[in-house]
């Protein structure tokens, strides 16, 4: 081949889809590698590879979250840093009276959640854990699922396990509620008969207008949204995307949104916990 | 009286002299413009940090005055000459009086 073909191969080759999501990696404060691709897990048949959103934003947003100093999600981690020593109830405790060491104890937690709580006989995400401890142990009064306590504390309890591959039980007890979930996100939903697979699995990569649309992943929440301004929990962008389609949503805090995070968690298994991530 | 204000600053630890470094900044704040009315239409009163300064041993090195048009959690990068070992003192005014400093030291090496 001549260097001119040589050439036009890799342009037609660069125009007909290497145009996918960047190959930049993630490294945070320069120093936790992230993965932000890996082989998709052999139960999803729509996706060979599974990428984090990251790897589908523009260069000044994957830099503003390799660098805590820059990533705005920071400030509320302080915060929850104070609130995880702060004492409140009626049971006199505090996070850190049963979790004494907030980096070692929580370590590896966000990763496996949503997880089967055996003693209850129940799915827990994330933040139901958090409201149960808040109420059971501590006697305190709940936080609002979606509200900024919760997202705070999450990304403080995310920040944790940052670098770990999310690794969330899909098998045992909650294979029917998997399966639930399963059967949500094929489910075409509003006036516009969208399913969560019509944008993130047939079309990730493709613009919805002016958006870029990655793989749906939640590896990276809470994540910091720049046009709220602030964290956003994962039940409620679930709210958003379904408000979107011109339904009726379901609740965060629902048993068909914990249904829905647990498989859409499951699709991730094996990228980075990332939370709190930054995204648009 | 602004809550939760904390000041946050990174400066590289150490540098060679008359080496250019970046400093960034950053202190948690609501900036509260003093436009905004709350739900019953009272006027929410301004509050908002009206000055920020660096210095770098006893020298001036920026010195910002700021307006309530600025956001939420103001941060500031910026570039200086390191020429000799010493100490930046970050200093941010408050409306209501308070005054916030963080310093960091710089080895030359």
């Amino acid at each position: 081949m001549t260097k001119t073909g040589l050439l036009t191969a890799a342009i037609a080759m660069i125009a007909t889809g290497a145009l996918a999501q960047d190959d930049n990696q993630l490294i945070i404060n320069g120093e936790t590698e992230m993965i932000t691709e890996a082989p998709a897990p052999d139960y999803i048949s729509g996706l060979k590879t599974i990428y984090s959103g990251w790897r589908f934003r523009d260069a000044s947003l994957q830099q503003m979250q390799s660098d805590d100093f820059e990533n705005p999600a920071v400030i509320a981690v302080d915060r929850a840093t104070e609130m995880w020593s702060t004492v409140e109830g009626t049971a006199d405790k505090s996070c850190a009276s049963c979790h004494e060491n907030l980096e070692a104890d929580m370590k590896g937690v966000r990763a496996v959640y949503p997880k089967w709580n055996e003693k209850a006989g129940e799915l827990r995400t994330l933040a139901t854990q958090i409201n149960k401890c808040r109420t059971d142990n501590m006697g305190a009064e709940e936080w609002k699922y979606t509200g900024a306590e919760m997202t705070g504390m999450e990304a403080l309890i995310s920040i944790q396990s940052r670098g770990m591959p999310v690794n969330v039980a899909i098998d045992g007890p909650v294979a029917d509620i998997w399966k639930h979930g399963e059967e949500m996100y094929y489910t075409r939903y509003g006036q516009l008969e969208l399913s969560c697979a019509s944008c993130h699995e047939q079309n990730a990569d493709n613009y919805i207008r002016a958006d870029h649309l990655s793989q749906g992943q939640i590896n990276g929440f809470p994540a910091f949204r720049l046009k709220d301004d602030g964290l956003v929990q994962v039940q409620n962008r679930f709210k958003g995307c379904i408000r979107d389609t011109r339904a009726e949503t379901f609740n965060p805090g629902s048993a068909e949104f914990d249904a829905l995070e647990l498989y859409v968690a499951s699709r991730g298994n094996g990228l980075s916990v990332e939370g709190p991530s930054v995204r648009p | 009286m602004a809550d939760n204000v904390k000041p946050k600053v990174r400066v590289p630890k150490t540098a060679a002299a008359g080496d250019t470094i970046t400093l960034k900044t950053l202190i948690s704040h609501p900036m509260e413009s003093g436009q905004r009315k709350d739900d019953a239409g009272n006027l929410i009163p301004r509050s908002i940090i009206n000055r920020f300064t660096a210095d770098f041993n006893g020298q001036n090195v920026i010195d910002v005055t700021m307006e309530p048009a600025i956001s939420t959690n103001p941060y500031f990068e910026f570039e200086t000459l390191v020429p000799e070992a010493g100490t930046f003192t970050f200093t941010w005014y408050d409306d209501d009086g308070s005054v916030y400093t963080e310093s960091q030291d710089i080895a030359i090496g």
